[in-house]
């Protein structure tokens, strides 16, 4: 079974954020998979360990974003492939779903996996996005995964309960909190990943025209929030009754 | 201008979501006409926010790609420059697949919109609410998901005709086969208005109880940190967070909450934030409204009492 996983490299979601002439300031940033794309990774893998697969991780990003694929190397991946884009920032979440529709296109892929949503624009489109182009079935938000040989049950988190899904391969599943719990990659697999190659791929070879769809006006430091106050008391219930006149009078929400 | 609102019905009401929604469109200026699909007995509420046509696909099955293929025909055949979705569950498993049919992109999670001639500009948090950005859309129609909370309901006087439009009989690629809801009396995070977390300051699962009791005084949503959730003391569905559920409800209460970054991505454009934490340096007391430095324990018993007495 071949199996594409999806990763997209993010900051680190304990980083800093800076922002400077409304563009995110790059430098000091430490990189990493896309916290939901490791859980795909890490649930490829598990089928891989359990009834054989390759598994190919796929990244959309600039020239110099090649950690995420080392770290999926370290973890357990079989190839890697980079589709490089110089002017990354520019691509919008329809570019990319075109570009990796073009890499899947060309292969014989069962399952494509990904994170629900990535940990920096928190959009989660482009997996939705490629099941539809390709016209295969989506399975999202999925917390529990049985693949056989040609059909895949699923159970997700869904609208006000769990749903069971079942979709006929190929198909694409994005993969929610609590599908895993991703492995640490040891030394031995940090050490062969660094001297494994890195198929690298022209994003305008994949798609020859595109026109972004989205226009990024600036970015910008988020909205502070009014200062706020610590209530004081004798007792904890004087605090507690502060607090309930506070709530009252003031913010008038109860 | 004309928006198409794409609402949910939730049990058997015109979700909150989507009142918030046709009621930004409204206020656009813009002829505001919803797609609702469900049983139909939400349809005749969303007239009462000022919808003029109301689309209603009647079904009792979820099938988001019949969904999305419904509301793609219907923006290219009506001439529609936006379609409005909540940033919620049904949102994100049906925008991006409208817009990948519309061969466009989502202007995602907007907590504040206008419009500029023909395209629509959005602003909204990024990177776990650490920044900001100012978008704007290009090509013939913007599709847009609106934060939950993010916007003021308004009622709206209207007599919004009711059509129903009906399934196109193709079989999903990806089909719901079981579904098992989670009960609860309580109002889920996404509608909430009010929520009460609890974080690991709570120590142990049966402690979980106390947040439940006095979401259950306040008519609140009960939530969970992920410590919590991972030690198995609360269901995933309560996770609010960044890999959890985003809310930004009126009042939000977090007790034992330590106020990571992951959980601050979450919850952190609420409206009114109220800590309880022991430890007056835990980052929980950067965003809140209202903070008391004390033991959990100690606090919500008299809390409780207080609010009691305010509620009747
Ligand atoms: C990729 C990633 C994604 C994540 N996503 C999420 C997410 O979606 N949601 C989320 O919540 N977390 C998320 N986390 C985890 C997050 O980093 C924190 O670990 C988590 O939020 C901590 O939960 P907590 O505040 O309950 O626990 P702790 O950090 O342990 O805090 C407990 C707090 O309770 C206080 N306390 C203890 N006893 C008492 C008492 N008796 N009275 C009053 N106060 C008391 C302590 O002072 C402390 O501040 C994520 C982490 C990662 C790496």
């Amino acid at each position: 079974m071949n199996i594409f996983v999806l990763i997209k490299q993010v900051p680190d979601t304990e980083a800093r954020i800076r922002v400077s002439g409304g563009s995110i300031v790059h430098d000091g940033i430490k990189w990493i998979i896309s916290p939901y794309d490791e859980i795909a990774l890490e649930e490829a893998l598990r089928i891989k360990q359990k009834s054989g697969a390759t598994v190919t991780v796929v990244s959309v990003g600039p020239a110099d974003a090649t950690s995420a694929i080392r770290t999926a190397y370290a973890m357990g991946a079989d190839k890697g492939i980079h589709v490089v884009h110089s002017e990354y920032a520019m691509l919008d979440s329809l570019s990319i779903a075109k570009a990796i529709e073009a890499v899947v296109r060309a292969e014989d892929v069962q399952l494509i996996l990904a994170g629900r949503q990535g940990s920096d624009s928190d959009n989660g489109q482009v997996p939705l996005m490629l099941a539809t182009r390709l016209g295969i079935g989506l399975i999202p938000f999925a917390v529990e995964l049985t693949v056989g040989d040609d059909s895949v049950r699923v159970l997700s988190e869904a609208e006000g309960g769990r749903a069971v899904y079942q979709a006929t391969l190929p198909a694409v599943i994005t993969a929610n909190a609590g599908l895993n719990e991703p492995r640490y990659p040891n030394l031995k697999g940090i050490m062969e990943a660094k001297k494994k190659a890195i198929d690298t791929r022209n994003f305008s070879e994949l798609v020859p025209s595109w026109e972004s769809m989205v226009e990024v006006v600036a970015y910008g430091d988020a909205d502070a929030r009014p200062k706020g106050k610590i209530l004081e008391g004798e007792t904890a219930a004087d605090k507690a009754r502060a607090l309930v006149q506070a709530l009252h009078e003031e913010a008038k929400v109860i | 201008m004309r928006i198409l609102v794409i609402a949910q019905e939730k049990d058997g009401a015109f979700r909150k979501s989507s009142r918030e929604a046709v009621t930004v469109s409204k206020k656009l200026g813009a002829q505001t006409d919803v797609f609702i699909a469900g049983t139909g007995a939400a349809a005749k509420e969303a007239s009462a926010y000022g919808a003029d046509t109301i689309y209603l696909f009647k079904t009792s099955e979820y099938d988001a790609e019949m969904q999305s293929r419904l509301i793609a025909a219907k923006v290219n055949e009506g001439g529609y420059k936006a379609v409005f979705f909540a940033h919620d569950w049904y949102g994100r498993d049906i925008s991006a697949r409208v817009a990948a049919l519309l061969d466009t992109v989502v202007l995602s999670d907007a907590t504040q919109i206008s419009v500029d001639g023909d395209r629509v500009a959005i602003t909204r948090p990024v990177y776990s609410g650490k920044a900001k950005v100012q978008l704007k859309s290009k090509g013939p129609v913007a599709v847009v998901s609106l934060r939950s909370n993010s916007f003021t309901i308004e009622e709206s006087t209207g007599k919004g005709e009711i059509v129903e439009i009906f399934g196109d009989g193709m079989e999903p690629k990806a089909k719901i086969v079981e579904f098992t809801p989670v009960v609860t009396k309580r109002v889920s995070l996404a509608d909430a208005d009010r929520v009460v977390t609890g974080g690991r300051g709570i120590k142990e699962a049966a402690n979980y109880k106390l947040i439940e009791d006095l979401a259950d005084i306040l008519g609140a949503a009960a939530g969970a940190t992920r410590a919590v959730v991972d030690a198995g003391w609360a269901d995933h569905a309560l996770q609010v967070g960044q890999t959890g559920q985003t809310v930004a409800p009126n009042l939000y209460m977090a007790i034992g909450v330590s106020g990571a970054i992951q959980h601050l991505a979450g919850m952190s454009s609420s409206k009114i934030i109220v800590a309880v934490n022991k430890d007056p340096e835990a980052p929980i007391f950067g965003v809140a409204t209202y903070g008391i430095v004390g033991d959990l324990f100690e606090v919500i018993p008299p809390l409780s009492e207080e609010l009691k007495k305010m509620l009747g």
